[in-house]
């Protein structure tokens, strides 16, 4: 396949970028988009250029540390699926392909396709856990029975890999996806009820600090998120939020 | 040569952690705020043992390459995690854990170690559920469980193909609530770049800011490595493309020992290499030979009508397919453990079945699987059994629910679909049981540097299970280093915070300033990816599933002539106080290229065949592995004298007290 590329290039966070275009040929449709990157950026080195920089790490789609914004759609036009496991398949040949970072206030950029999500750590590190300290004295696993349905919808609001696609998809970049499947996963078990009001108030509360915009339902953070978070989630977290105010 | 000390207390096997916690010098409250600890990586191990270390009071700052704790490579495991929690009522206990343990491990890990990973196994489960880890749950709201390779009960708890993810999202989350708390600094994007000694002890570390390529130096009273497995000097791994052995290797260049290098898993479900373009390999879980059954055809005229597309596996006969491992091992069948599946899975396809272009792929099929479950759904329903559409898809709903998230990311790879044809697999780098020798409190052979999770070698022996590198993991971070690292740090309440301006720490950081420097002002030709890969190449064929004498001294001397070759021809572009991946990669395959010989010394010194390393000058006549117990009942625990070349071989003797060594049998 041979391809044009038009990518977003910006030395540091400090620099103006500027889309740069691209010629590349000899692409497998066997390839990831990532090993195509890799090509791409193996040239650059080959003629002495500064590489183009992105991030990514395991390569099955479960890291949430790849990101790119591919033809306006974060992690490109396949439906569940990261970047990383994109394959240039669905892709043809002679196509312009056109790659942003994943653009948010709250998500400042590094270097051309790096950007800082270090704000959905500090709204996980606000409140997105259980408090109880490691002992080996905890009850026994089974000893609270859960009920195989809500443990299956934990478990759906768990696999959240914290991409922050439904920020960069969103019109407000909101982060309301993200952080409700953690108040999701937390309030459908037993174990996560106790501090469930301090929960909700201390996250949402570091989310509207870091920036995020408000959600507007919309719903284009569920179609473009790779691991298929539902809304039901957000409708969760509003419930939980809604209680919270009238308890305090 | 003087002999490595385990430090394994004395006393009845079952009774030794219990005594020695109880003997074990501790640290007040009051005094844990006034010492420093250091973790390297915030995988399972390094996560669990940054947020128990803070929970305990003591000072911790973490560090990972990545840009955000989370995204450690334990998130990618799939299977499960061991347990011996006998919820299932099939005969498990902590012994019978300890056993297959040891057993799987091909008799070459230490008793006292493994028995207190069995033993504090039932406690992580009940940890990570107090946590909000999202367990699979049958009908009656209890924990499910699954069987893994080499063992004949069920005793694998699991999260779909995802439990790596959901326990590290807990381990994330325990810490995210200490740096909440200010009791653990988090350096995210930061690379470990070299150990600091301080009068022998392990002081600090000098680390690189990934953003903008600054030196930093840091203090403490003890630093752990949790960096994880060196399976990336293979080049294609199930790795992720940063996971590297530079932290572990930087504390064995300062004096720690590194133990059976050549102990290395190559896993046998991997999707199969489709091209040179390749930059990583993608497992299939384990769990997937729980209902898969692994085939080849019978007939050498099937396989090359399958090469040719002339024929589809669906298409071949019951009696015409080769269910290999069901063949030689009947009593395990598809749940042999993962060395024995992976030569044969090798063996195959060196005779020639395998099936596909590259004759490097063996089927993993689920149609008997779909079918079962399918008819068993039917009863259950009240429907019509012999109805093979509706048993069909009743089947495919089930597997489904089981392993959908694994079918659906082969899918992805290799656009088939894995309900309709047999998936199509073969064995890959996984999974390293060698690593950094440590005694029995996790220490390694430098004072004050502990090396914890895959990073250190010692409970896996030759072979790893499945599902017992996460119980390892989080059983190092949250019931075993807390409580060790108290006994060394007890010497140290009164030594006030460490300086990072004496002159161990300047000359640290100007040695790794120098280095850096040289890397961009070479004027070479080739990228690091090109030094990458032809060391994979090496690594694969000469050190890989089979290894013999001549190959082994190969790709020593290979390897050496590529790494001279790296430091005169590597080209690498930008500068040092910058956002760099080339330069960061450099300086991880800099240190690949010298552990890679190590390795293969260490598999041309073992002049035996044990777990995952086949020396093929020691085999069975029926081809398996033959073990050398006499001359090689022991642990190579390598020290480093500069290069790898002149690495001296320190012996610690296995002695199996409990245990009779056995020839391993899984027929």
């Amino acid at each position: 396949m041979n391809l044009t590329l038009k990518i977003w290039r910006q030395s540091n966070s400090e620099s103006k970028g500027k889309m740069v275009k691209y010629n590349i040929s000899e692409i497998s449709p066997d390839m990831s988009f990532l090993e195509m990157m890799d090509v791409l950026n193996n040239q650059l080195i080959k003629k002495g250029d500064d590489p183009v920089a992105f991030d990514h790490d395991c390569r099955e789609g479960i890291c949430g540390m790849c990101s790119m914004f591919i033809d306006g759609e974060a992690h490109g036009p396949d439906r569940l699926t990261t970047t990383c496991q994109l394959h240039m398949r669905k892709f043809k040949d002679g196509q312009t392909i056109t790659i942003e970072p994943f653009r948010a206030n709250a998500f400042p950029v590094i270097k051309d396709l790096v950007v800082d999500r270090s704000a959905f750590d500090r709204v996980q590190q606000a409140g997105g856990f259980i408090s109880i300290n490691t002992s080996g004295n905890t009850q026994d696993a089974n000893s609270i029975p859960i009920e195989k349905d809500d443990a299956d919808r934990a478990f759906d609001a768990a696999t959240c890999i914290g991409c922050g696609a439904c920020v960069a998809s969103c019109k407000n970049a909101s982060a309301m996806l993200f952080v409700s499947a953690k108040v999701s996963q937390y309030s459908l078990l037993p174990q996560g009820k106790v501090e469930a009001t301090d929960r909700v108030r201390n996250m949402v509360k570091q989310m509207d600090q870091e920036g995020f915009g408000n959600c507007t339902n919309t719903g284009a953070c569920e179609v473009e998120c790779p691991k298929g978070i539902s809304l039901e989630n957000i409708a969760r977290m509003n419930r939980e939020y809604l209680s919270t105010l009238l308890k305090s | 040569m003087s002999k490595m000390d385990s430090k394994t207390p004395k006393g009845a096997l079952s009774e030794k952690w219990t005594n020695h916690k109880s003997n074990i010098n501790l640290v007040s409250p009051a005094n844990k705020r006034l010492i420093d600890v250091i973790v390297v990586g915030t995988g399972l191990a390094g996560a669990s043992a940054s947020a128990t270390l803070a929970e305990l009071g003591y000072n911790v700052k973490a560090f990972c390459f990545q840009d955000s704790p989370r995204r450690a490579h334990s998130i990618a495991a799939q299977g499960g995690i061991n347990a011996a929690k006998n919820y299932q009522g099939d005969g498990d206990s902590t012994y019978r854990l300890f056993y297959d343990t040891i057993k799987g491990g091909d008799y070459r890990s230490r008793e006292g170690n493994v028995y207190r990973l069995a033993e504090v196994s039932a406690n992580i489960i009940d940890q990570c559920v107090a946590q909000g880890v999202p367990f699979a749950r049958d009908y009656g709201g209890l924990l499910d469980n699954r069987s893994f390779g080499g063992v004949l009960v069920s005793r694998t708890f699991y999260a779909k193909g995802q439990t790596g993810q959901q326990l590290l999202l807990g381990a994330y989350s325990a810490m995210n609530r200490q740096i909440g708390r200010g009791k653990i600094k988090m350096y995210n994007r930061h690379e470990m770049m070299d150990l600091v000694l301080v009068d022998g002890k392990a002081r600090g570390i000098i680390t690189r800011n990934l953003i903008n390529g600054k030196l930093e130096r840091h203090g403490a009273h003890a630093v752990v490595i949790a960096s994880g497995g060196y399976g990336n000097a293979f080049f294609l791994s199930t790795n992720a493309m940063g996971s590297n052995v530079t932290a572990a290797w930087k504390i064995h260049k300062k004096g720690a020992h590194f133990a059976n290098p050549c102990f290395t898993q190559i896993h046998p479900t991997c999707i199969p290499v489709s091209g040179d373009h390749q930059s990583k390999l993608t497992l299939m879980s384990e769990s997937l030979r729980n209902d898969g059954r692994i085939w080849v055809p019978k007939n050498i005229e099937d396989v090359k009508a399958i090469r040719e597309g002339g024929l589809r596996p669906t298409e071949i006969d019951e009696e015409n397919r080769d269910y290999y491992l069901e063949r030689r091992y009947p009593a395990f069948g598809n749940l042999v453990p993962r060395d024995v599946a992976s030569r044969a899975a090798k063996e195959r396809c060196d005779a020639g079945y395998g099936v596909n272009k590259t004759g490097q792929a063996v089927y993993l099929d689920f149609s008997s699987a779909i079918q079962r479950y399918g008819r068993e759904e039917a009863h259950v329903k009240g429907l019509d059994e012999e109805d093979k559409l509706l048993v069909n898809n009743l089947g495919k709903q089930i597997v489904k629910s089981k392993y959908g998230n694994l079918f659906q990311m082969y899918e992805k790879i290799v656009d088939q679909n894995p309900y309709e044809t047999p998936m199509m697999i073969y064995p890959a780098v996984h999974y390293t049981m060698g690593g950094v020798w440590v005694d029995y409190n996790l220490m390694t052979s430098i004072p004050g540097c502990y090396a914890i999770g895959e990073a250190n070698f010692s409970d896996h022996g030759a072979n790893r299970l499945g599902a017992s590198a996460l119980m390892q993991g989080l059983a190092d971070g949250y019931f075993i280093l807390p409580y060790t690292i108290g006994d060394y740090l007890s010497a140290d309440i009164r030594t006030g915070k460490i300086s990072t301006e004496t002159p161990e720490f300047v000359l640290a950081e100007e040695a790794v300033r120098v280095k850096l420097a040289k890397f961009i002002h070479n004027k070479g030709e080739h990228s690091v990816d090109y030094y990458h890969k032809k060391l994979g190449k090496i690594m694969w064929n000469k050190c890989g599933m089979s290894r013999n004498e001549k190959g082994l001294k190969e790709a020593i001397s290979e390897i050496k002539s590529l790494r001279k070759n790296f430091y005169k021809s590597i080209k690498v572009p930008g500068k040092v106080d910058e956002f760099n991946e080339e330069l960061a990669k450099a300086v991880r395959v800099a240190d690949f290229l010298e552990l890679g010989e190590l390795f293969a010394k260490d598999a041309l010194e073992r002049t035996e065949s044990c777990g995952g390393h086949f020396r093929e000058e020691f085999q069975t006549p029926e081809g398996e592995a033959l073990r050398d117990d006499n001359f090689f009942n022991f642990v190579s625990a390598w020290e480093n004298n500069g290069s790898p070349s002149e690495s001296t071989l320190r012996k610690e003797m296995l002695y199996y007290e409990e245990i009779e060594v056995k020839t391993r049998s899984y027929k």
